[in-house]
């Protein structure tokens, strides 16, 4: 890779995030198109596809995890925990997401306020 | 247009309409929540209207955006928000079969494939015919495509416009995967995925750079080796 990349990828400028969007957009676009150009319909082994099935649950959980116990690199416990366990209960109720999302938020702002 | 309204008198065509326009209205509140939390981890408004636009696969763009606003690097932001977006892939696969039927020429297929996410899918294959398959997933895919853009655009003029931090927003990340994450705890290998991911980003925060857990996070996948 050239330079001016690695150190554009490791060292991130506000208007150098498009960089990632183009990347991003590039890498998901390529996924969502195999299937449908590559036709023939040949089947995955059952252990990869029960693997591929599995990427959202661990690493939704790491973000869960990562966005509401870390700051940078520490972990820290703070206002974010009490926004973090109004959420679980109301998903868990099956509230919808703007529900959700407005009470994990107002919780976090009342402790943080106090 | 007159016979795509000619085909509402089907009531099981109507069935499927109301069904992906009432995804489409879920999905737009989700995107709502993309663009506020998008923004207040510090893209522009155009930036996370092109991530919409452009990358359209919710998970991924809220995982990149997390990933940027905690301060990881564009290239860990990257590999998360990829590795979420490697199970389209699967999708794609899935669809195969009647992809012909329900898109035809190479050209339609190629622009096709940028519908090709969890509500499409999931949606298109639940038909019998291959006709209806071919409805659902145009309806869900232009349904989806439209709310999610509209929401995000929306969401992102009103994050742009409030402190994120003084209104608790900052949770709007971890309240949207917790949502997400909830169908995936339905299987056992589904929790022990979610677990272990859990336990193995904590453990690693502290001595790796910020972002790079999230991807060692996806070792965890590998509870799928054995079989249940």
């Amino acid at each position: 890779m050239p330079y001016w990349l690695v150190y554009e990828m490791t060292n991130p400028q506000p208007q150098h995030l498009w960089l990632m969007i183009v990347a991003l957009a590039a890498t998901a676009y390529l996924f969502k198109m195999f299937g449908l150009i590559v036709v023939g319909s040949r089947q995955l082994p059952k252990v990869f596809d029960r693997c591929l099935g599995l990427i959202p649950a661990a690493l939704l959980a790491a973000l869960v995890a990562k966005d509401t116990f870390s700051f940078g690199q520490t972990l820290v416990i703070d206002a974010r925990v009490a926004g973090f366990t109004v959420a679980v209960i109301a998903a868990w109720r099956r509230a919808p997401l703007i529900v959700v999302v407005v009470l994990a938020a107002g919780a976090t702002a009342v402790v943080r306020a106090l | 247009m007159k016979r795509f309204f000619a085909l509402l008198t089907d009531p099981v065509v109507r069935r499927v309409v109301v069904a992906s326009l009432t995804l489409g209205g879920a999905v737009g509140v989700f995107a709502l929540s993309f663009g506020v939390a998008s923004v207040s981890a510090g893209a522009s408004v155009w930036q996370t209207c092109a991530l919409s636009f452009f990358v359209f696969t919710g998970a991924s763009q809220f995982s990149a955006m997390s990933v940027v606003g905690a301060g990881g690097s564009l290239a860990a932001a990257f590999g998360g928000a990829a590795l979420l977006a490697a199970r389209n892939f699967v999708y794609g696969l899935a669809l195969s079969s009647s992809a012909k039927k329900m898109a035809g020429s190479l050209p339609r297929r190629l622009f096709a494939a940028h519908f090709v996410i969890d509500e499409t899918t999931a949606l298109a294959l639940a038909q019998e015919s291959p006709r209806l398959r071919k409805i659902a997933f145009w309806t869900t895919g232009i349904s989806l495509f439209t709310f999610w853009n509209l929401g995000t655009l929306i969401g992102a003029l009103a994050g742009n416009a409030i402190d994120p931090q003084k209104f608790g927003l900052d949770i709007a990340f971890p309240a949207a995967f917790i949502v997400m994450l909830l169908p995936h705890l339905r299987t056992k290998l589904g929790r022990q995925a979610a677990a272990l991911g859990g336990v193995l980003c904590l453990i690693s925060i502290s001595f790796l750079p910020i972002g790079i857990p999230i991807l060692i996070a996806a070792c965890a996948v590998l509870v799928g080796l054995r079989n249940d």
